[in-house]
């Protein structure tokens, strides 16, 4: 997997770090990331550029929708990909004391229209600061330029999606261009990666549970600073295609 | 006075070869062994009581032998094996039996280990990498047969909250592997061709026969209590499993599995029951800690086990049915633990 994906992310997405060193060198941490694009091209990068740059392996915790689907599930597992269970996440996280990466926007964030891009969704129910929590990791928030415009949405169709049993089905500018062929091909959008500040939440791990309060304050908090670093890195940025 | 024991589902792979195993144990004073069929293995010692399938007669049998410890060992966990009314008798109304049995004033009872099933966690897409004892199972229960565990499992647990005085200990063993026992997945392995669903790589766990039967045994010997998995450490994919079975795969639909899996069994090739399919999908894992921090270790592995299965079918492919390993092994081991010819240090 590793040896395939090399070049995609070299040559094609040409992807660019900023603040590498702010994800620890061992010890459990927990990676966010705005999530973007049809199928999300930013968490592969995300995972390669730090297997490659710091040589430690991330495990991406996804929806278990991906299980169900033939061959991708299988490459996602393969890859390093990890059904979202939070009992999965404490192991990861805690117990062995590695990297794993969410994606808190979840489907909501993959499934934005393109006029809607680098715009950031609901987290969810906050669970991601709860699992940090209780693991008794930081977390390191991480912001993505470019997986919007790798596979952009154009309109997507509801009602085919709640026939199927999927969170939506779309019709990407790929598609259009390129017909089915559209679902593999991603434009060739220059990534730009920045880490953040890790956040540590001063409470003991372990608890059975966690004032709400704390939790979605710890969520907010951490959405708000992603967004205003994304729109930081789009004022830098000239061009989608070259950065 | 020794422990005076009861064995449900003696004719069972499992039965026969607990009694082998409590028969050589002289603080062992009483092995009784229930079952509706004839037990497949010579006992030397062991009481043999043919009972119907819901063991309605078990009420007497417990009061008239005093028993201390019994072992439930009769549960179906294989639905392709036996027709579904069956299936729900021996396992539901049975367990009911049982546990009124055991529950009755005069009854002298104090520990019951029952062997059960990983299937009570199911395998579906939702599922936590490792299920811990504590997990709940994340879809609801739809085939006969994890139905019926679970259902199982409900009566043990008010059970054992009603008789605080009877230690209940349930073994929730992964699918099991071994040269003697014919499983459905050993079945599947044998095959020239293994079924796999197509563009799936379940990763799935197994356990050695001999580590299921010392982890039954030692359940009763430490007089365990609550759930306990049993299975050995690490998964497999199921593509690794295949290769090191040597055989190539037999590629079903992803899509209307359940239909192609019909066809296979209508040819008479091998009847894949719904749970298999979803563990063929999902595949399932099952943290086996809680049992080895009591103390318990494994002899195989995942990996052992599936090597050691395999290496055992080459065997008998060359010499044919060969003598039950166990039969052998037993003599041996308690020459070893018994004979007053071994010198003993201290």
């Amino acid at each position: 997997m590793r040896q395939i994906y090399g070049p995609i992310y070299h040559r094609w997405f040409r992807a660019d770090w900023e603040g590498l060193e702010k994800i620890p060198q061992n010890g459990g941490a927990l990676l966010v990331a705005n999530h973007a694009g049809a199928i999300p091209a930013d968490a592969p990068v995300i995972m390669h550029g730090i297997e490659e740059e710091l040589g430690r392996p991330v495990y991406g915790l996804a929806d278990y929708l991906f299980r169900s689907l033939p061959v991708i599930g299988t490459a996602w597992a393969r890859g390093g990909g990890v059904p979202a269970h939070p009992d999965n996440a404490y192991r990861l996280l805690r117990e062995q004391q590695q990297l794993a990466l969410v994606f808190p926007e979840g489907t909501k964030g993959t499934g934005k229209v393109f006029s809607e891009r680098y715009q950031l969704r609901r987290f969810g129910r906050g669970g991601f600061v709860e699992i940090a929590m209780r693991a008794g990791v930081p977390v390191v928030p991480i912001t993505v330029v470019g997986s919007e415009e790798a596979m952009p949405i154009v309109a997507k169709s509801s009602r085919l999606a709640k026939i199927i049993g999927v969170p939506y089905v779309p019709i990407t500018a790929n598609m259009l261009l390129l017909g089915p062929l559209g679902l593999l091909g991603y434009f060739p959008a220059k990534f730009k990666l920045r880490v953040l500040d890790p956040v540590t939440f001063d409470v003991p791990p372990d608890q059975d549970r966690y004032p709400r309060s704390r939790v979605f304050e710890g969520a907010e908090s951490i959405r708000q600073e992603m967004q205003k670093n994304l729109y930081d890195m789009l004022r830098k940025r000239r061009s989608v295609w070259f950065g | 006075m020794g422990r005076r024991i009861l064995i449900t589902g003696l004719a069972s792979f499992w039965g026969g070869r607990l009694a082998w195993g409590f028969e050589q144990d002289p603080s062992i004073e009483v092995i009784v062994g229930m079952d509706t069929d004839d037990p497949v293995v010579a006992l030397e010692r062991t009481e043999f009581v043919r009972t119907d399938d819901s063991y309605s007669t078990l009420a007497r049998l417990v009061r008239a032998t005093q028993v201390d410890t019994v072992v439930h060992a009769g549960l179906v966990v294989n639905s392709a094996v036996v027709p579904d009314r069956r299936l729900h008798e021996k396992n539901v109304i049975g367990t009911i039996n049982l546990l009124a049995a055991l529950g009755a004033e005069d009854s002298r009872v104090t520990s019951l280990v029952v062997k059960s099933s990983a299937l009570v966690y199911g395998a579906a897409q939702e599922d936590p990498t490792w299920f811990r004892e504590e997990s709940r199972r994340t879809s609801a229960a739809r085939t006969r047969v994890e139905r019926s565990l679970v259902e199982v499992e409900g009566y043990l647990r008010s059970f054992a909250e009603e008789f605080a005085n009877i230690k209940v200990a349930v073994l929730r063993c992964a699918n099991v592997l071994g040269e003697d026992l014919v499983t459905l997945f050993s079945k599947a392995l044998m095959m020239p061709m293994i079924p796999t669903i197509a563009g799936f790589d379940p990763q799935l766990q197994f356990v050695e026969q001999v580590d299921i039967v010392r982890a039954i045994e030692f359940a009763v010997s430490r007089q365990l209590e609550g759930v306990y998995n049993v299975a050995g450490d690490g998964r497999l994919p199921w593509s690794e499993i295949r290769a090191i079975a040597g055989h190539p795969p037999l590629l079903l639909s992803p899509l209307g599995t359940s239909m192609s899996a019909a066809a296979l069994a209508r040819l008479g090739v091998i009847k894949l029951p719904p749970e298999a399919l979803n563990l063929l999908k999902y595949g399932r894992g099952i943290d086996n800690r809680k049992l080895k921090s009591v103390g318990f270790d494994y002899r195989y592995t995942t990996a052992g086990a599936v090597r050691h299965f395999v290496e055992g079918q080459r065997l008998r492919r060359v010499v044919g049915e060969t003598e039950p390993s166990y039969r052998y092994q037993g003599d041996v081991e308690s020459f070893f633990r018994h004979s007053p010819a071994i010198v003993r240090e201290r």
